[in-house]
Parts: C-alpha cells; sequence; structure tokens
C-alpha cells in the first residue's frame, strides 16, 4: 500500500518535472524569436528617422549613410553569421547617430523626431532585453538540464543545453579612443 | 545572511527560502491555534494515542477567510484602481510615452505580458503594482513620478514593480492574510467562550479515555496553552506579516537588478524618493504593501526606531539602498552590519 503511494508521488513528481522542462525549452525558443521581432522594428523606424533628420543635420551625411547602409545590408543578409555582422555595425552607426543628434539643439523642438528619436531608443533597449530574455531563458534551462534530480529525466527524454547569445568578436575588442590633439578635423 | 558581494541571484534565492519558512511558521501558528481550540470544545480527541475528530473551528475560519480573500482577488485590480483613483496612462506627453515604453520593456526583462499602465494625480513619487497573476497585472504610477524620474530610474522602479508581478506577491499577501484574519477570529473566538466557561466545562468527553487519570489534567493543561496562544498569536501574526512583506520588498529590489542589469537605476531612483518622502492622498493601510515606497503618513521609512520597523510593510530605505550599493561593488557604510538577510525582522 506504501509502495503504491510512494510510486504515484515519484510519477507525478516526474511528470512535473518533465513539464517544467518543456515550458523551459519553449521559452528558450520564443525568447528566440523575440529578438527577431526587435530587430525587424529597428528596420522599420530607420527609414522614418533618415528622413526626419536629413534636413537638420546636413553636415553628418556619412553618419547617416553608414546607418542606411548597414540596415540594407541586415535586411537582405544572404546567411545567419553576415546577419549578425550586419545588425551589429548598425547598432554601432545607431549608437553614432543618436549621439550627434545631441549636438543639434533645433532637433529638440521637431515634436516628429522625438518621437522617432523615442522610438528607435525604446527599440534599441528592447533588442539588448530580448538579447538579456533569451540568455536568461537559456540559463534556466541549463540550470534545469544539470541539476538532480531533474537531470535524469532531462537525460532520460534527450532535452539538450542551449547555446547563450555570444557577442561578436568584434564586439569584445576594446574601442581605440584617441585622444591626442594631432592636426584638427574640417 | 548576505555576504557583502552577493549576486542578486543569490540575493533572490535566500529570500525565497526566508519566505518560505515565514510562511511555514504561518501555517504552523495557524494550525496549532486552530487544532488547540478544537481540542478545547472536543471537536478532536486523543482516542487510544490516535487523534480522531474533526477540527471543525480550524475549518471553518479557514473557509471564512478564504471566501474574503476570494472576492478581493477576483474583484482584486478594479477595486484597488478605484480607491485610489486611478486613470488609464495614455501616450498624451512625450513623458507618458516614455513611461509606457520602459514598462514594456521591462516586461520584456521579466519574460511576461505586458501589464496595463495606470496613473495617479498626485504629486508625490511612488509606484505600485496589482493583480492577480501576470496575465491581469496592472502597474500604476504617479504624476510625481512621471514628471521627476529619468529613464534609468523609471527603470529601475518599473523593473521592481514588474518583480512583485512575476513573483505572485499580490497573491502571496492575500494568503498571508487570509491566515492572518483566521488567527484573529480563532483568538477572538477563544475570548468570547472563555466568558461563558467554555473551559472545562467537556470534561464528560475527556472521560471516553479510558487508559489515564490525567485526561482532566491533559486537558486543562491544553486549555491554558490555547488561552496564552490566543493572547500572543494575534500580534505575533501582524509581525510576521509584516516580515513576509518586507522580504518581498528585498526581493523586488534584487529582480529589479535582475532585470535591468543595472543596480544603479534602482539605486538612484530609491535615493531620489529617500530626498522627497511625501504621503499620497488616497493610499490606505490595506495596500500601503504595494507600493514601492511606504505612501502612508509619517511611514518615516528611516530607521525610526526598532519597533517602527517591526510593523512596517517596507524595510528602512536607507538599508535598501546600502544592499543595492554593496550588489553594485561601491562603497559605503560597513555592508556586513547592515546587509543581513534573516537575523533582523527587518
Amino acid at each position: 500500500m506504501i509502495a503504491l503511494v510512494i510510486l504515484i508521488v515519484i510519477a507525478v513528481y516526474m511528470v512535473g518535472v518533465y513539464n517544467l522542462l518543456v515550458r523551459a525549452r519553449n521559452e528558450v525558443d520564443n525568447s528566440w524569436r523575440q529578438i527577431d521581432v526587435q530587430l525587424k522594428r529597428r528596420h522599420d523606424l530607420i527609414p522614418n528617422l533618415v528622413e526626419a533628420v536629413k534636413g537638420y543635420m546636413q553636415f553628418e551625411r556619412d553618419t547617416l549613410t553608414q546607418v542606411v547602409e548597414a540596415r540594407g545590408k541586415a535586411i537582405s543578409a544572404p546567411d545567419q553569421a553576415s546577419r549578425v555582422a550586419a545588425e551589429n555595425q548598425l547598432t554601432a552607426g545607431l549608437g553614432r547617430l543618436l549621439a550627434v543628434m545631441e549636438n543639434y539643439p533645433q532637433l529638440k523642438s521637431d515634436q516628429n523626431v522625438m518621437q522617432l528619436q523615442e522610438q528607435l531608443t525604446t527599440t534599441e533597449n528592447q533588442i539588448a532585453f530580448s538579447r538579456q530574455a533569451y540568455n536568461d531563458a537559456v540559463l534556466n534551462l541549463n540550470n534545469r538540464i544539470q541539476s538532480f534530480p531533474s537531470n535524469l529525466i532531462a537525460n532520460n527524454f534527450g532535452f539538450k543545453p542551449a547555446e547563450y547569445f555570444k557577442a561578436a568578436p568584434e564586439d569584445q575588442a576594446l574601442p581605440k579612443v584617441d585622444l591626442s590633439l594631432g592636426t584638427p578635423h574640417t | 545572511m548576505a555576504a557583502p558581494h552577493d549576486s542578486f541571484w543569490e540575493l533572490e534565492r535566500k529570500n525565497r527560502r526566508e519566505t518560505a519558512l515565514l510562511v511555514v511558521v504561518f501555517i504552523l501558528l495557524f494550525t496549532a491555534l486552530g487544532c488547540g481550540l478544537d481540542f478545547v470544545f472536543g471537536n478532536l480527541r486523543i482516542i487510544d494515542d490516535q487523534i480522531t475528530g474533526v477540527p471543525l473551528l480550524t475549518i471553518i475560519a479557514l473557509v471564512i477567510g478564504s471566501i474574503q480573500s476570494l472576492v478581493s482577488y477576483f474583484g482584486g485590480a478594479a477595486l484597488v484602481l478605484a480607491s485610489v483613483h486611478a486613470r488609464p496612462l495614455l501616450p498624451d506627453s512625450p513623458k507618458e510615452q516614455t513611461v509606457l515604453d520602459v514598462v514594456g520593456e521591462m516586461a520584456l526583462a521579466a519574460r511576461m505580458p505586458v501589464p496595463r499602465a495606470y496613473v495617479i494625480d498626485d504629486a508625490a513619487p511612488n509606484a505600485f503594482a496589482t493583480g492577480r497573476d501576470p496575465q491581469h497585472s496592472v502597474i500604476c504610477v504617479t504624476r510625481g513620478l512621471i514628471d521627476e524620474m529619468d529613464r534609468e530610474e523609471l527603470q529601475g522602479v518599473l523593473g521592481h514593480e514588474m518583480a512583485h508581478v512575476r513573483d505572485y506577491d499580490i497573491r502571496t499577501m492575500m494568503m498571508i492574510a487570509v491566515l492572518v484574519g483566521g488567527i484573529a477570529m480563532l483568538a477572538d473566538f477563544v475570548y468570547r467562550w472563555s466568558w461563558y466557561g467554555g473551559f472545562g466545562a467537556r470534561d464528560g468527553r475527556g472521560d471516553r479515555d479510558s487508559s489515564s487519570g490525567g485526561s482532566g489534567n491533559a486537558a486543562a493543561l491544553i486549555a491554558v496553552a490555547v488561552f496564552i496562544l490566543a493572547a500572543l498569536a494575534p500580534i505575533f501574526s501582524q509581525l510576521l506579516a509584516m516580515a513576509v512583506s518586507r522580504q518581498r520588498e528585498y526581493l523586488a529590489d534584487a529582480a529589479s537588478v535582475e532585470f535591468t542589469r543595472n543596480p544603479r537605476a534602482l539605486l538612484r531612483a530609491l535615493e531620489h524618493l529617500a530626498q522627497t518622502e511625501s504621503p499620497l492622498k488616497h493610499a490606505s493601510r490595506g495596500i500601503a504593501h504595494l507600493f514601492i515606497v511606504n505612501p502612508l503618513e509619517g511611514a518615516g521609512d528611516d530607521g525610526e526606531g526598532f519597533f517602527a520597523n517591526l510593523l512596517s510593510t517596507h524595510p528602512p530605505l536607507s538599508k535598501r539602498i546600502a544592499r543595492l550599493r554593496a550588489v553594485a561593488g561601491e562603497g559605503g557604510p560597513d555592508i556586513a552590519a547592515v546587509a543581513v538577510a534573516g537575523a533582523s525582522p527587518a
């Protein structure tokens, strides 16, 4: 009698753990796709922003061009690796653009520009948070797959640890900062 | 005990363990009082070393408490929002749009659905979260918070509120309220019946226990114990409930750091709030625990004595700030002395 109760308890526990693992794995998949959603949102915002600030920032053509080109490369990238590289370039370019916009106080009076800037800021944040959410979901899944006793069930049913989202090697290189007072730029 | 440089993961784990412990103590207290009462009234008996009978009084107290709490659970957010005169937050201006965006960002970081956003027209900066589960959650900010906080601080505050939603704090506190109410009800019952000589008037049932001549003594002993418990339990349960509330506040702070990965966000927000402590016009004691800083008059969240702290829903701001400083790896006052996650009631 007692043995039966114990068996039932163990069975219920195993089912619970299995379902937990399934949920954890699905969350990893979902968060991965979330990153794409945010990246696409950014693609859609950029043309409007460039159009809106172009008039004010005639001297920043380079910065604007870099952003537009990176966006184009990201949309038409043939494979994952070049896509990731293009998106990182786009992040860098947008960072420069947002920083340069600070030099143009007249932009602050343009409501349209301010709205777009907020949209872009929140989208950049959401891209970062969606990557973080993905990594957190991976951490959660890997913890459960590797801890005892859920690892017994995980191994039995073929749950594999997931991979973390890695920053591109060029992102991890330290930027060179040149503070020398060399020849003045025009 | 929290070591000086615990990560927010560690802080969260410790916090959850301690909350679980407090809840267990709660349940034991409730059960002890209820079953003790049932023994005295003969609902429970010991016959031949076996406990038999139905703990009627305990069950009744539990049922009444549960009904009360289910009503507030489902009425829930709407009642709370009405009581503070909140209205939906609309993107009328860039600042409001920013707040809505930050709510979305924190929901993403917390891996939760986006809560509905509301606003209270009060100049005191504050925020609270309510709702029975993540799918029905609400985050409410005050006018003061929108006007005074910058984006980084907003992330810290709204991250803290998101944490309350994710960790089902609203539900936990509701369950605690049931137990506190149940204990108060039982204790009240003890005193009413003692006036009618309920105690010691039930020896008739004790006679069934043929094996011992000491059944009368046992009954009297239990009666005395129950009497003392009934006297102490209500205030003790209140203290426990406040302790749980404070634990959850620390937990929400740590989880806010988990979401933003930026301790300075909440740190700056709390330092800002410490400077502008002011009460809200429409907050009541019942919902005070939902706010990020105590919204009540004369809350004096800053170490106003041992007893004030014990009955406070929130830990002192200075301690919350010190813990965040420890996570941020900044120096400050003796961290080890302050960041103790369990030895003191705060």
